[in-house]
């Protein structure tokens, strides 16, 4: 069918793009891979928790670095922790770039460098959202016009 | 998750790998999701858990349910090496750690801890389809050691032949290699020593309470700084037992208590002063030769053994000696902010004695009648053999001599934020230990200043059984030094007899309880004591572990009372 066919492309073409631009990397393809008939949503449901849990950690971060009194700078930097471990389940690269960046500051128990961090993060993580989000719908406008999801390499 | 014959017999194990039980822990629920995925596909038989807790929860309800765990380094309630370290002594279960950080430093702690595999995130399916070969390895070995023992004799000739080699092996200190390699390296002395090829490797041993009894029993008897698993064995007078399985029980039980004591080390530097009335005198005589900081590799490890070996409740006589040691503990905890400030100093001058604890079970009883504590019953320690204690309360003599390196004496503001960064990892059996400590240092003046710093310093000794008095002199900011550098001594030994104590954290403690003794950080944001329970003579009695422990403490736990009394349980089961 021409309307599956061009859905295809175009979800190839935005995947393809979304890798080249970093903000997916070779993980998020082992989850396309490991979604199958027991779990056909399962890419949609793994994403759908790690935008939970990211923005349950930016909160985390971003009143731990509100602190006037003090910044407890090992909290911020356990939140963080678990959100380069988070992405780096669905292949977030860009996310995980700017958590390494934003632990250095941690460490460093540099509160203006967390807070440019902590701004980079949730820029980032919007952006994924919305483009994941452009994926999925693309995703279901195939299947529903009665076509298979291409696998991108 | 299905109830599944262990070993290789149940029928699910007909395609094995197929069927392999998982049980995944990770406080990541994306990655717990993609991990269970993955392992399904893998044709494993998966059980998520987001909690360390519930893990072990799940591991001690059904013992055999499961053939290997896969678990995350850092998870809030529990840290990922505690986990692995509880799975290992109490289940034996091969043990995987995973973690987004690959730093070496982590991974070599996670090995020494026992771990047989750590994965880095993101992880592949290949790597998950290899985790068989953990289980399979270890049910290879533990036929092998279950065949080696069936001759008798040949654990005799094991034994003898090993006595020295493992004595060596365990009192040199230097021994920085995991268990596994500990027991190759027995393997070859026991190919050396007996003609029979076969590998004497640790066999599966299920540590029963009563085994452990008589265990820490032995241990006790012998002395902690001359045990050796043989001599263990020939007291424990257990014909199936070898010489390996008390080695590698002896290991475990040194990790377990170097823990708990650098715990109670933590909690003990709260001791109040509540309980002065012990006379100088009683205490000073208690104490062995006194000895320049002595540091025995065995000496940390074995006293924070025996200290948890008390604290396990199914054993009557450590009880005894708890529940004693309870009311001790509880009696520094309870100490106020402002007490803790007494200078210990005035009263330390006094005495110029140095006190070293002989903990050898001989002069555990008459150390503990006259600790500062108002102990009326002795108080049987089965930890008593724990090392000397060497306690100089002679302001002048500062040594140095285990020659490690002196951390700068923290400020009042860094005890604190030592003590809130380690009141994590302080868990409610160290204070058990520590008090025990508290009591064989005995009162340098019969004051109500003397329990405190005696506190603190037993605390010191605690965590590093080297314990140099100087501390208790607490003349100078030198002692503290000294303090400090026999605590890193201690942690060094203790890790390099295979103790996976981490150094650093060790470390910090040591600074609070250090630094305890001149000043006691009250801000430890482990504890908001509730003074009145330690007043409370109840507590003084033998109380059970776990209510102690929730009496004790507001911090953080680690585990609930009841787990812990359980895991006490579970861990010498």
């Amino acid at each position: 069918m021409d309307v599956v066919n061009q859905l295809q492309r175009q979800f190839i073409d935005y995947s393809a793009s979304l890798h080249r631009e970093g903000f997916l990397d070779d993980q998020f393809t082992q989850l396309q891979k490991l979604q199958d008939d027991n779990s056909p949503d399962f890419v949609v449901e793994v994403a759908s928790l790690f935008f939970e849990d990211c923005e349950k950690l930016i909160n985390n971060m971003a009143r731990a670095l509100e602190q006037q009194q003090g910044v407890d700078f090992k909290q911020v930097d356990a939140s963080v922790h678990q959100l380069k471990g988070s992405s780096s389940s669905i292949g977030a690269m860009r996310v995980k770039d700017v958590c390494i960046a934003f632990r250095s500051f941690c460490e460093a128990q540099n509160r203006e460098g967390c807070l440019r961090c902590l701004q980079q993060v949730t820029h980032e993580y919007s952006l994924l959202k919305n483009k994941l989000q452009t994926l999925f719908r693309l995703q279901q406008q195939i299947l529903a016009a009665g076509g298979s999801i291409p696998v991108v390499e | 998750m299905v109830l599944a014959e262990s070993g290789f017999s149940s029928p699910r194990n007909d395609a094995f790998p197929a069927g392999l039980r998982v049980l995944v822990v990770d406080d990541d629920p994306t990655w717990l999701k993609i991990l269970e995925k993955m392992l399904k596909k893998c044709s494993y038989e998966v059980t998520t858990c987001c909690l360390a807790r519930e893990a072990l929860n799940l591991l001690r309800e059904r013992k055999d349910g499961y053939d290997i765990v896969i678990s995350d380094v850092n998870m809030p309630d529990m840290d990922g090496f505690k986990l692995l370290e509880h799975v290992g002594l109490e289940m034996d279960l091969p043990v995987i750690m995973m973690s987004v950080d690959g730093e070496t430093s982590r991974v070599m702690k996670g090995v020494q801890h026992g771990a047989c595999d750590y994965l880095l995130k993101p992880i592949r399916m290949k790597e998950l389809r290899n985790i068989w070969q953990h289980v399979f390895r270890k049910k290879i070995h533990e036929v092998r050691d279950i065949e080696s023992l069936e001759g008798f004799e040949s654990i005799q000739m094991t034994r003898s032949g090993y006595d020295l080699f493992d004595d060596g092996h365990f009192l040199s200190g230097d021994d920085t290699t995991s268990g596994r390699k500990r027991k190759d390296a027995d393997n070859k002395h026991d190919d050396r020593e007996l003609s029979d090829p076969s590998s004497t490797k640790k066999a599966r041993v299920v540590w029963t309470v009563d085994l452990h009894q008589k265990f820490v029993k032995a241990v006790n008897q012998i002395g902690f700084d001359k045990v050796g698993p043989k001599k263990i064995l020939d007291l424990m007078n257990v014909p199936w037992l070898t010489r390996e399985n008390v080695a590698s029980h002896l290991q475990k039980y040194r990790l377990y208590l170097s823990r708990l004591q650098k715990e109670s080390d933590i909690k003990n530097s709260f001791i109040g002063m509540k309980h002065s009335d012990l006379p100088s005198k009683d205490s000073t005589a208690s104490f062995g030769p006194h000895k320049a900081m002595n540091m025995i590799p065995d000496d940390v490890p074995n006293s924070t053994y025996s200290f948890s070996a008390s604290n396990s409740q199914a054993q009557n006589v450590d009880l005894k000696g708890q529940g004693d040691l309870k009311g001790i503990t509880s009696a520094p905890m309870a100490e106020p902010k402002g007490a803790l400030s007494v200078d210990i100093r005035d009263s330390h001058e006094a005495k110029s004695t140095q006190m070293s604890f002989d903990h050898s079970l001989g002069s555990v009883d008459s150390a503990v009648s006259f600790a500062s504590f108002n102990s009326t019953t002795p108080l049987q320690y089965p930890w008593t053999e724990i090392p000397e204690i060497q306690f100089k309360q002679e302001c002048e003599s500062l040594h140095l001599e285990n020659g490690f390196s002196q951390l700068p004496l923290p400020g009042p503001s860094m005890i604190e934020n030592e003590a809130n960064r380690s009141r994590i990892e302080v868990k409610p059996l160290l204070d058990d230990c520590r008090s025990n400590f508290v009591e064989h240092l005995g009162p340098v003046g019969a004051e109500d200043l003397f329990p405190i710093q005696s506190k603190s310093q037993s605390l010191n000794n605690q965590v590093f059984d080297l314990i140099s008095a100087t501390k208790s002199s607490m003349k100078t900011q030198d002692v503290g030094l000294n303090y400090l550098a026999d605590s890193e001594f201690a942690l060094r030994n203790l890790n390099a007899s295979g103790v996976g104590v981490p150094l650093a954290t060790l470390s910090e403690d040591l600074q609070i309880c250090w630094l305890q003794g001149d000043c006691y950080p009250m801000n430890y944001g482990l504890q908001d004591l509730e003074c009145s329970t330690y007043d409370n003579p109840a507590l003084m009695a033998e109380t059970p572990f776990h209510l102690y422990d929730v009496l004790r403490f507001d911090h953080e736990h680690l585990f609930d009372p009841a787990e812990y009394y359980a895991i006490d349980q579970g861990l010498f089961a």
